[in-house]
């Protein structure tokens, strides 16, 4: 037998692999080989250039097989996913099980205090094995047999190894070759940044901060500049809706002026207020930047029939708003990455939106509220009073999951029909206003790039 | 505070019968001026992490999420139906009585089959005012792990 075996090696393991099954490399699009169907012939109603110009055809939400391409490609492959902030795993041994697509990691904090992401799944015989969504431990261990990991997700060890000895004879026991090495977790790439923290099941993904890129990443180091964060909690939320459809939620600023009646009539977020778009360079990730305008102020963004001129508060703690150094003029940036995440601050609220698939027609959408740890009692009492204005049941957020879930109906229904998202041209761009939504058909130009197989 | 238990029933179920039947400003006023209503995952509870879903300070954001349901949230329109257990009396004073109720929340929507919406148990202080027994405090603690899209109504 050699030492230098492979975990896959036919030979040795008759029934198939069991060892952590490493992800694959980038995807290089020119490759022969590539089996996807081209998306054309996968979507019978995709005309050439219609996502970059703002046609997106309502299979692309509910067909099996795109989102299978989505998740190996978009959540496995060549992108970096949101696992959570340092703030939830502060000490050593603390450990969080969280998402990335469907496949479940857990994030530990070592003794040493470096982070690690581990894919929840026993090398032994595949159980999920963590349980707890958090805790603290010294070492992984896996019910069913005990096998037993390190927090950075080398298997440590494994009973009867060396078998049972009875009457001087040793009956079963692994291998002689079995080499513990060649069975831990898999472990993925990790980055952090500011106190958040992503990770790759893709060893040859970009870094960071190249993969963010400078334009989005100004804005990204304006929420977590690397003050130590507090954690607030957390709400769940389950939308039967694609989940492209909570990216595209957060990539065109006019809706919440036109749905949210809190944002017209506050003029908290607003058709008229100053604002600019901006993209990473491939258009994939998006940050929105608002300048918080006058409440109440007749112009042609309050004509519209969500704006309440006569709408007071009975409590006007909930926007109790305190201008915050850290945010320079903008009073409100709303960060897209691609596909994982949401970056919120909204005035005093600040939040991470995490998206969570869980098949072509539904994903849980996890926030998770934080402050900072220098916040005084007034200003966490703040950020918790705000919170009332987002998450599943907020005076303005409520709306949105409402909306994905009734588009999502029509795209089961209807696959054949075509969205029309044609505001401010048919092109994708940078903005200095509201009235667009280039940002969704940029992600969209992005999205062909990378789903489609052999692109020349 | 001496409370006869069925006054105690009479409280619960006059709640489930005014957020059920959509009348949110007898909802509201099932509470005292300085209320605290808040409606929280268990984990958040559990935890010590102060957020919650719906967090409310005064039966003025009481009145103003009563507003938001009526003219400002848009949302799918559905039923809610309350089934409250038996409240279990935890402690009691001069001033107030402290209680602990289970409670499970059904969802009809138009047009669907009815599913199991919300969860969870009420951690209540209630006080005796000049109209009846109102609640100082409603803690909706819920367990459902995943909220179904959205809450618009008050649980």
């Amino acid at each position: 037998m050699t030492a230098e075996r492979t975990d896959h090696d036919p030979r040795i393991d008759p029934v198939g692999p069991v060892g952590p099954v490493g992800p694959v490399g980038p995807v290089d699009p020119t490759d022969p080989a590539d089996p996807a169907e081209p998306l054309q012939a996968r979507l019978p109603s995709l005309r050439p250039g219609d996502l970059e110009r703002g046609r997106i055809p309502f299979e692309l939400y509910t067909d099996e097989e795109i989102y299978r391409r989505e998740l190996e490609r978009l959540f496995y492959r060549g992108h970096w996913c949101y696992v959570g902030l340092e703030a939830e795993v502060p000490e050593p041994g603390d450990f969080k099980r969280t998402q990335i697509g469907e496949r479940s990691v857990i994030l530990t904090r070592d003794r040493d205090r470096t982070l690690h992401v581990v894919e929840n799944v026993c090398a032994h015989r595949g159980v999920a094995f963590c349980r707890e969504r958090h805790g603290n431990r010294r070492t992984l261990v896996c019910p069913y047999h005990q096998w037993t990991y390190s927090l950075a997700g080398d298997l440590q060890g494994v009973p009867f190894r060396k078998g049972l000895r009875r009457g001087g004879e040793v009956q079963g026991g692994m291998p002689a070759d079995f080499r513990l090495e060649d069975h831990g977790l898999t472990k993925l790439a990790v980055a952090t940044r500011g106190g958040a923290v992503f990770a790759s099941f893709d060893p040859g993904v970009e870094p960071f901060e190249q993969y963010v890129g400078p334009t989005v990443l100004r804005y990204f180091d304006r929420l977590f500049d690397g003050r130590p964060l507090r954690l607030l909690g957390y709400n769940r939320q389950r939308i039967p809706g694609n989940w492209k459809l909570m990216q595209e939620n957060i990539k065109y600023p006019y809706h919440p002026g036109l749905l949210h009646t809190w944002f017209v009539t506050f003029g908290l977020w607003r058709a008229d207020n100053s604002a600019r778009l901006v993209m990473d360079a491939h258009h994939r990730h998006a940050a929105m930047i608002s300048t918080r305008g006058n409440a109440g102020t007749a112009s042609e963004a309050s004509q519209v029939a969500s704006f309440k001129p006569a709408m007071t508060l009975h409590d006007p703690r909930f926007l109790d708003i305190v201008h915050e150094p850290w945010w320079g003029e903008p009073t409100a940036v709303m960060i897209t990455l691609f596909p994982s995440v949401i970056l919120q601050q909204q005035v005093n609220s600040v939040s991470t939106r995490q998206i969570l698939p869980a098949g072509p027609g539904v994903f849980d959408f996890v926030w998770t509220h934080f402050a900072f740890a220098d916040d005084d009692d007034a200003m966490i009492q703040r950020r918790l009073r705000q919170a009332n204005l987002f998450g599943p049941a907020g005076f303005v957020s409520a709306d949105d999951g409402e909306v994905i879930e009734l588009s999502q109906r029509s795209f089961a229904a209807v696959p054949d029909r075509r969205t029309v998202v044609e505001l401010g041209g048919r092109d994708a761009g940078d903005a200095v206003h509201m009235i667009t939504e280039a940002l969704i058909r940029g992600m969209y130009g992005y999205w062909r790039k990378v789903m489609e197989p052999g692109e020349p | 505070m001496d409370i006869d238990y069925a006054e105690l029933l009479q409280l619960q179920a006059t709640y489930a019968a005014v957020v059920d039947a959509g009348d949110w400003d007898a909802w509201c006023e099932l509470f005292i001026d300085d209320c605290c209503y808040r409606l929280q995952p268990r984990e958040n509870h559990d935890r010590g992490l102060p957020l919650a879903t719906l967090s409310f300070e005064s039966k003025g954001m009481l009145r103003d999420r009563a507003y938001g349901i009526r003219e400002t949230l848009f949302h799918d329109p559905y039923y809610q139906r309350h089934i409250i257990g038996p409240p279990l009396v935890r402690a009691r004073d001069a001033g107030r009585i402290r209680t602990e109720t289970n409670y499970a929340v059904f969802r009809t929507k138009l047009s669907e089959p009815t599913t199991v919406f919300n969860v969870g148990r009420y951690l209540d202080d209630i006080v005796r005012t000049p109209d009846g027994l109102r609640f100082a405090t409603r803690l909706a603690i819920y367990d459902s792990e995943l909220i179904p899209t959205s809450i618009i109504y008050p649980i």
